[in-house]
């Protein structure tokens, strides 16, 4: 019996030690893959560095590319500088303005038209010859179209946002289950009740996606309008650092546009899950 | 066990101010819906001719696809007649309306809104202020022994939770009638046993006429004063059964030599309509006495 106590201890042990054993390989796993993918970005880095401090040419000219030094230092100035900062903020309004007014339009004119067939037939054919033109297009026109260069901007941001988010709210609408509809109107539900109630967050999965997708192509739309056409903002300033031939500020421009349009995408999603506390899977309120 | 769950909420609860007067009678006179049009339509009824008393409980029981969906949906006002009439305490059918309560197969309770908010819609809808309705919808689903779910979301309920809240959404507008599209189809024996149970209950306290579609034959005889048996498409009546069980039904019914009666002359209605696309069960085989120890198929 002792004997059988024994071995039962030396099983328990041994199986402790195994668990500890897959454990330890377990963290010892996770901490190779978190270093490999540092050292891959460290890698990237110094030969950026390396290929830019001794102008390499390998097909790609590293000849006037700045040193990640030089970005550095740059980074460094910007922050204490007030040129950048109005930049960034003459940016922000242009994206927000723009993305505001096509979020209000694409999701009002795409609830409609996903409701009613003759709203579609209606609003539906022109916007469709206007939708594969795409924003940049649209810069030369706009810049006639507006007095100032401020609102032919906020029109291109517009145009940008505004079909990916009027697409997504229509299909949104469409694609619900319609016995939500007969539902809704079984228990006394008005045609604007059905809107408010039903319609709208019913395609609000679909709508987050839109005004995501929106973020994105305004963004996209908006630095090109400008590089082009602007005066300030994050475009125009990485352009303006070209033409003087402040090369490291042009890298700096490119960070600030994709920090920029990382944290607006962040906003948003933070915003849906804000909106529909019900689409977590799984998740409680 | 049904009895316990509804019970529970039964004493204090009233929805008294009943008219003394029952309503919810239903006519449906020559009603033909057909869907598509020329070449391609299809006559989903066809002239169907039904009366039903107020506060009476009705089947309609046939095979899938035979069209009694439909007429659900006639009734509630959302599909409409290509003929016919259909009139609900003399007023005709045009549209859907907060009278006639609709409970679906599953998946139709809002899933942006939270239990409490999904039973309130009805008399959101109606105005009325949201504390009385708050305080209406939170009886209600004690009433169905939900009270502590008000706050989650239908998805994170079972099947059978989510249809007492379709329930409960419904009775909350006290409608005269209430209408069930295979309502139960997609629950469990043991659920579904239970949920009848409860909406008994319920009928019985709120005394509404109920259409219930089903393609159970159990279910049908088990909880109806009448079944109607519907035909294969285009659906007509093919014929009514009047089910004169005593009430209150309880499960030990499902077994009884009555019951198994009336199971078996629904089922040989039922099984001249299928017997002819289901080549394996035909009314031939099956025992001519009536036999007593036969449960369920």
């Amino acid at each position: 019996m002792n004997q059988s106590i024994q071995l039962e201890e030396t099983e328990l042990e041994s199986f402790a030690a195994l668990n500890a054993a897959k454990d330890v390989s377990r963290w010892r796993r996770r901490g190779w893959t978190i270093l490999i993918r540092i050292l891959s970005l460290l890698l990237c880095v110094s030969f950026w560095q390396v290929a830019s401090t001794y102008h390499w040419n390998l097909g790609i000219r590293f000849e006037f590319v700045p040193t990640p030094t030089e970005v550095f230092h740059s980074v460094a100035e910007m922050v204490q500088s007030p040129k950048f900062v109005s930049n960034v903020r003459s940016s922000l309004f242009r994206i927000f303005a723009g993305f505001f007014i096509a979020a209000v339009l694409g999701i009002g004119l795409g609830l409609l038209v996903g409701r009613f067939k003759l709203a579609g037939n209606i609003l539906m054919p022109p916007l469709e010859v206007l939708r594969p033109i795409p924003a940049v297009a649209w810069i030369p026109l706009a810049i006639l179209m507006f007095a100032t260069a401020e609102e032919s901007m906020v029109y291109i941001t517009f145009i940008g946002a505004f079909f990916p988010i009027l697409l997504a709210t229509i299909h949104g609408v469409e694609s619900l289950d319609p016995r939500y509809l007969y539902a809704s109107q079984t228990l006394g539900a008005g045609p604007r009740d059905i809107f408010r109630e039903v319609l709208l967050p019913g395609a609000m999965p679909s709508i987050i996606t839109g005004l995501s997708i929106g973020m994105g192509t305004s963004w996209f739309s908006l630095v090109t309008a400008e590089m082009i056409s602007g005066q300030f903002g994050v475009g125009y300033y990485t352009w303006e650092a070209y033409t003087l031939q402040n090369y490291p500020d042009i890298v700096l421009g490119m960070i600030t546009i994709g920090v920029l349009g990382m944290g607006s995408s962040y906003l948003i999603k933070k915003t849906g899950y804000w909106l529909m506390p019900w689409f977590r899977p799984g998740g409680k309120t | 066990m049904a009895d316990a769950v509804v019970s529970s909420g039964r004493k204090n609860m009233s929805f008294g101010d009943f008219d003394d007067k029952l309503t919810g009678a239903i006519r449906i006179q020559k009603a033909s819906i057909s869907f598509g049009q020329g070449k391609n339509a299809v006559e989903a009824v066809q002239k169907i001719e039904l009366d039903i008393k107020p506060g009476e409980f009705v089947s309609l029981l046939g095979p899938s696809g035979c069209g009694k969906s439909t007429l659900i949906g006639a009734i509630g006002g959302f599909t409409p007649l290509t003929s016919g009439q259909i009139g609900v305490d003399g007023e005709s059918v045009k549209k859907p309306g907060p009278d006639r309560g609709v409970v679906f197969q599953q998946h139709t309770l809002f899933p942006w809104k939270t239990v409490i908010a999904n039973v309130e819609f009805g008399l959101k809808m109606r105005g009325v202020s949201k504390n009385e309705r708050r305080e209406k919808a939170r009886e209600i689903l004690v009433h169905v022994g939900l009270e502590e779910f008000l706050h989650h979301y239908p998805d994170q309920l079972s099947g059978g939770m989510q249809q007492r809240v379709s329930l409960a959404r419904v009775l909350v507008n006290r409608p005269r009638v209430l209408l069930m599209d295979e309502p139960f189809s997609a629950l469990d024996a043991q659920t579904r046993l239970q949920v009848q149970g409860m909406l008994l209950n319920l009928w019985h306290e709120f005394r509404m006429t109920v259409v219930f579609v089903t393609h159970d034959i159990d279910e049908a005889v088990y909880l109806s004063d009448r079944v109607v048996v519907i035909t294969r498409r285009p659906g007509r009546i093919k014929a009514q059964v009047p089910v004169e069980l005593e009430r209150p039904r309880v499960p030990r019914l499902l077994t009884s030599p009555d019951f198994m009666k009336l199971k078996r002359e629904c089922m040989d209605l039922l099984l001249e309509e299928t017997g002819a696309t289901l080549g394996s069960l035909r009314t031939a085989e099956l025992p001519k006495q009536q036999n007593e120890e036969l449960v369920a198929i």
